[in-house]
């Protein structure tokens, strides 16, 4: 899961030939929509990533609005009632090794690990996203100093890194998100920075320059549009490794910790069920993947909406 | 502008212009070994006149204009604008002569931000210059105008919803937009078809006139150059081997180099032969230009004295018309001096 | 090209110098030292005496410049748990984490490529989208849940494969032996099945559409004599993102070993982290660590030497 090499994400900007040659029509006829407009137009019509976003959305919104559902209290254990299989009355999903309901559990479960998986994104996007800016953008020694220090974690298998990080930290939440913010400033860094870099030597940022307009100016309105797209597609897709390294370092002890309701640490503690209810021991691993699959189907999907020859 | 004074200072003037760019060393401990890209050029433009600047391809014709903007750094140099040295204490500052000097670059796709409708890409400059945003724009429709593009039509377009002929025309609007004194044209028209490119020229050649402009024309097209110029400048492999007014440059060449690009260019008649040689082969590497002349290497008359002594550029008795070339350097050594 | 490979070569020295600064500042990371961790409450003269023993009272650069010169001559230190030496335990767990690695690279870069060829070759037809189905799955996969569903299917209901351990065989080239390995393999072997399924599909697919295959089309090459054309170019690029697959899968394997407890690094990892053995914390990440910085230097270096056009370079 861990593309520890950050894509090539190249910039394509040329025009397919002949196509913009007999443009001379009235306006009316012509779509005048902005970059985003047309994007969202294509994300319209792709179904499979429409369908991922909907059941995010049901996700997310089960996450937030899980104390109003009428949900069972995902705490309440009840050894009369351990491992009621899925179906059972009262118990949509069954119940766990202590009698709680899974399908309570699973809902109040998204709340944390889909807050793990999406924190350290937007987080590393952050500081991630200005370092690289400011790689790409001022060059040299600076450029030289910044990747450097990212190669040097880039040596790292993120699962590894994850785990060395959280292991030394100690175990909690709060140090999960830490380590995993760790992981993932280095590769949006350097999409960033490459983005950066190819958009710094076009010609419309030599024009932009050579109008004398402030750096400021020049990264807010000629780099920074260009510069989002590309990186936000990386980061929907680190969103859905996010998701897969929070349970898994969950799962071997070091995320949340009982008596939490997180899928990662759900999954493990079910194992000892495996043979008395597989199917039970198993359903907090298929939410991590449904969501998981979910960000990576859309990303996909953002990836060849945005592929518009623009 | 003032007809009557003779000795008046150029617009732009460039003395001993200079850019080595390092490159990455091909042996462990080599030498640091550096492209000559720009090596010693030098040259005036009169206010309101056009210089043409040819060669071939990697002649440093392109870094010279990105030089001259300050995009890139010049190693050595002098110039001044309008009498004013660029960088100095006393003289005009960068932004300043970014206004006044400014650029058209030749791909017209890549020169525009796809993600900015063609009045905000010209509204651009004169934003970062302090102007408030419906200013800039009503500016900007006024540009579209002058470059003969209707601005409802073709203001809210997107670069890719235009073509390149009308693209070139919105770069054109875009560097006017600061009221500049002198425009640098970098194979502004190479890439458009050739009857795009003869609208475009003499959109270029009106605007001239109107605005009082002044042109840097850089092309490897030498019959658009000798279409639009004024004086012509002929480099090589990062310097100057001939300038000269354009009935010189193109009826009295003196350089062997210039004789060659003007034989090689097709003639409309048939029955016309080629008098010099037509250049064979490639520039050679500019990292490690031939000693002495550096076309000896492709020259028909090279003697040993191109060899060994570089020729200076020389000025001939023809007004303005100077040439580096030992055969017109009399007691150079060169048989046919 | 030699140039290239001492330049790359001497790349890699600062990065690993920077790796070995990470690992060791990460035992410094948690609050109090890394033996009050393990022993807890003891007496303060013991605790003062143990920490000069193990030098864990000298300033840290010192600590570091120490620590380095050890690892370079072979000596990660003891165990602070068990007392033995730490390269003793490292070994052998890296010699069962590299039988994994390897098994589950082969099958995932045979599958992925056979996968990625057909799909590529097809493109838009059932096959493709089943491929690109089972790919997309794979690389969103939890791998450590993929294990345990293995473990369900295999162990538990149809009690065809253990579950757990490397088993009590005297070789690994038994059929006891091998029967530990099965399912630990494939459910290791599924990430990196699924990009280079990924990877290979879209380099076929992009050769194809090259003019260099119209223009063999036109000559009148068969199919099969293109196909060679295309594996050879699209080879550079699966190859190299095998290679980091390989070197990503011995470092992430913690969660699949936990899942079987397979005795390699992973586990080692997971056990030093709860009895906060810092040494051994530390020798196993470095390790890990060094072999993707080798690996990823022996990848750039071979790609740069299969590519031709990369040979001006």
């Amino acid at each position: 899961m861990s593309p520890s090499r950050a894509p090539k994400v190249t910039v394509s900007m040329e025009v397919p030939l002949g196509v913009t040659q007999a443009l001379d029509v009235p306006v009316g006829t012509l779509q005048l929509r902005t970059y985003w407009q047309t994007v969202w137009q294509r994300v319209l019509r792709d179904p499979v990533t429409l369908a991922c976003g909907g059941v995010l959305l049901v996700l997310i919104a089960a996450a937030i609005f899980a104390p109003w559902l009428g949900l069972s209290d995902p705490f309440a254990s009840d050894s009369a009632k351990r491992l009621l299989p899925v179906g059972s009355p009262d118990h949509l999903l069954g119940t766990d090794e202590l009698g709680r309901d899974m399908l309570s559990r699973l809902v109040y479960g998204s709340r944390l690990s889909l807050t793990m998986g999406v924190v350290p994104v937007i987080a590393a996007l952050a500081i991630g996203g200005v370092l690289g800016l400011v790689a790409g953008f001022v060059g040299g020694r600076v450029n030289m100093l910044i990747m450097r220090v990212t190669d040097v974690f880039y040596a790292f298998p993120s699962i590894l890194l994850a785990v060395a990080i959280a292991g030394s930290l100690g175990a909690g939440v709060a140090n999960t998100l830490i380590a995993i913010t760790i992981v993932f400033i280095p590769p949006i860094t350097r999409v960033t920075e490459s983005v950066t870099t190819q958009l710094r030597a076009m010609d419309f940022v030599e024009a932009a320059r050579a109008s004398g307009a402030s750096t400021y100016a020049i990264i807010r309105t000629h780099i920074l549009g260009n510069v989002l797209g590309p990186v936000f597609v990386y980061a929907t897709v680190l969103v859905s490794v996010s998701i897969v390294i929070a349970a898994g370092l969950s799962f071997i002890g070091l995320g949340a910790s009982p008596p939490d309701a997180e899928w990662g640490l759900m999954l493990n503690t079910l194992r000892t069920s495996i043979f008395l209810a597989p199917l039970i021991s198993i359903l907090p691993g298929f939410m991590i993947f449904i969501a998981s699959m979910c960000f990576n189907l859309i990303s996909d999907g953002l990836r060849s909406a945005m592929d518009v020859r623009f | 502008m003032n007809p009557q004074s003779t000795s008046r200072t150029p617009l732009l003037s460039v003395k001993n212009l200079r850019k080595h760019f390092p490159v990455k060393a091909q042996q462990l401990g080599g030498p640091r070994l550096m492209v000559q890209a720009v090596d010693g050029v030098d040259f005036d433009i009169e206010q309101g006149q056009t210089l043409g600047i040819v060669g071939e391809s990697g002649c440093g014709k392109s870094t010279t204009a990105r030089l001259l903007m300050h995009l890139i750094i010049p190693d050595t140099g002098e110039i001044a604008l309008n009498g004013r040295p660029v960088m100095r204490p006393d003289g005009i500052e960068l932004r300043e002569l970014r206004r006044q000097m400014q650029m058209v670059f030749q791909d017209s796709y890549a020169s525009l931000n796809p993600r900015l409708t063609v009045v905000d890409s010209i509204a651009f400059g004169p934003r970062a210059h302090g102007a408030d945003r419906e200013k800039a724009r009503g500016r900007a429709r006024e540009l579209l105008s002058l470059v003969k593009l209707d601005p409802d039509q073709f203001g809210p377009r997107y670069p890719h919803q235009l073509s390149g002929g009308q693209r070139q025309r919105v770069n054109f609007a875009r560097a006017l937009a600061l009221e500049p004194r002198l425009v640098i044209l970098d194979e502004a028209v190479s890439a458009l078809d050739k009857s795009i490119e003869a609208q475009v020229l003499n959109l270029l050649m009106d605007l001239k006139r109107d605005l009082a402009l002044t042109y840097l024309f850089i092309s490897h097209d030498l019959n658009v150059v000798q279409y639009v110029s004024d004086h012509v400048l002929v480099m090589y492999l990062g310097k100057v081997m001939e300038y000269g007014s354009v009935d010189d440059i193109y009826h009295r060449p003196r350089h062997p180099y210039t004789q060659a690009l003007l034989a090689s260019r097709p003639s409309m008649d048939p029955d016309v032969k080629l008098e010099a040689s037509p250049l064979v082969g490639d520039p050679p590497n500019p990292i490690n230009p031939p000693s002495g002349c550096r076309f000896r290497t492709r020259c028909a008359y090279a003697e040993g004295v191109c060899e060994k002594t570089e020729p200076r550029l020389h000025a001939l008795r023809a007004k303005g018309h100077a040439v580096a070339c030992h055969m017109s350097i009399s007691g150079s050594g060169h048989s046919k001096a | 090209m030699l140039y290239y490979i001492v330049r790359r070569t001497a790349y890699a020295m600062p990065i690993a110098f920077g790796v070995s600064l990470v690992v060791f500042s990460l035992v410094h990371l948690a609050p109090g030292d890394p033996l009050s961790a393990v022993m807890g409450e003891i007496d303060a003269r013991l605790l003062a005496e143990m920490r000069a023993h193990f030098g864990y009272d000298k300033p840290l650069y010192l600590q570091y410049f120490i620590w380095l010169g050890n690892v370079i001559v072979g000596d990660f230190g003891v165990s602070l748990r068990t007392g033995m030496p730490v390269i003793g335990i490292l070994l052998p767990a890296a010699a069962n984490t590299m039988v994994l690695g390897v098994l589950a690279s082969a099958l995932g870069f045979t599958l992925g490529t056979v996968a990625g060829m057909v799909s590529g070759y097809n493109h838009g037809t059932w096959v493709d989208k089943l491929v690109s189905s089972a790919a997309i799955s794979g690389v969103s996969m939890p791998h450590y849940w993929l294990a345990i569903i293995l473990v369900i299917v295999f162990s538990v209901e149809l009690g065809w494969l253990p579950a757990m351990g490397i088993g009590n065989v005297p070789t690994l080239f038994s059929w006891a032996a091998l029967k530990h390995m099965i399912l630990p393999t494939i459910a290791l072997a599924a990430i990196p099945g699924a990009i280079v399924a990924r990877t290979t599909r879209a380099c076929v697919m992009e050769i194809l559409n090259m003019e260099f295959v119209e223009a063999l089309r036109a000559r009148g090459l068969t199919e099969r004599r293109i196909l060679l054309h295309v594996t050879r170019n699209a080879l550079p690029t699966v190859l190299a993102v095998m290679g980091l697959q390989f070197a990503n899968l011995l470092g992430g394997s913690i969660l699949v070993e936990t899942v079987f407890s397979w005795p390699g690094t992973g586990y080692l990892l997971n056990l030093a982290i709860f009895d906060r053995d810092m040494p051994v914390l530390q020798g196993t990440i470095l390790l890990l660590a060094m072999f993707f910085v080798l690996t990823n230097l022996v990848v750039d270096i071979l790609q740069t030497v299969t590519d031709p056009r990369m040979s001006r370079a």
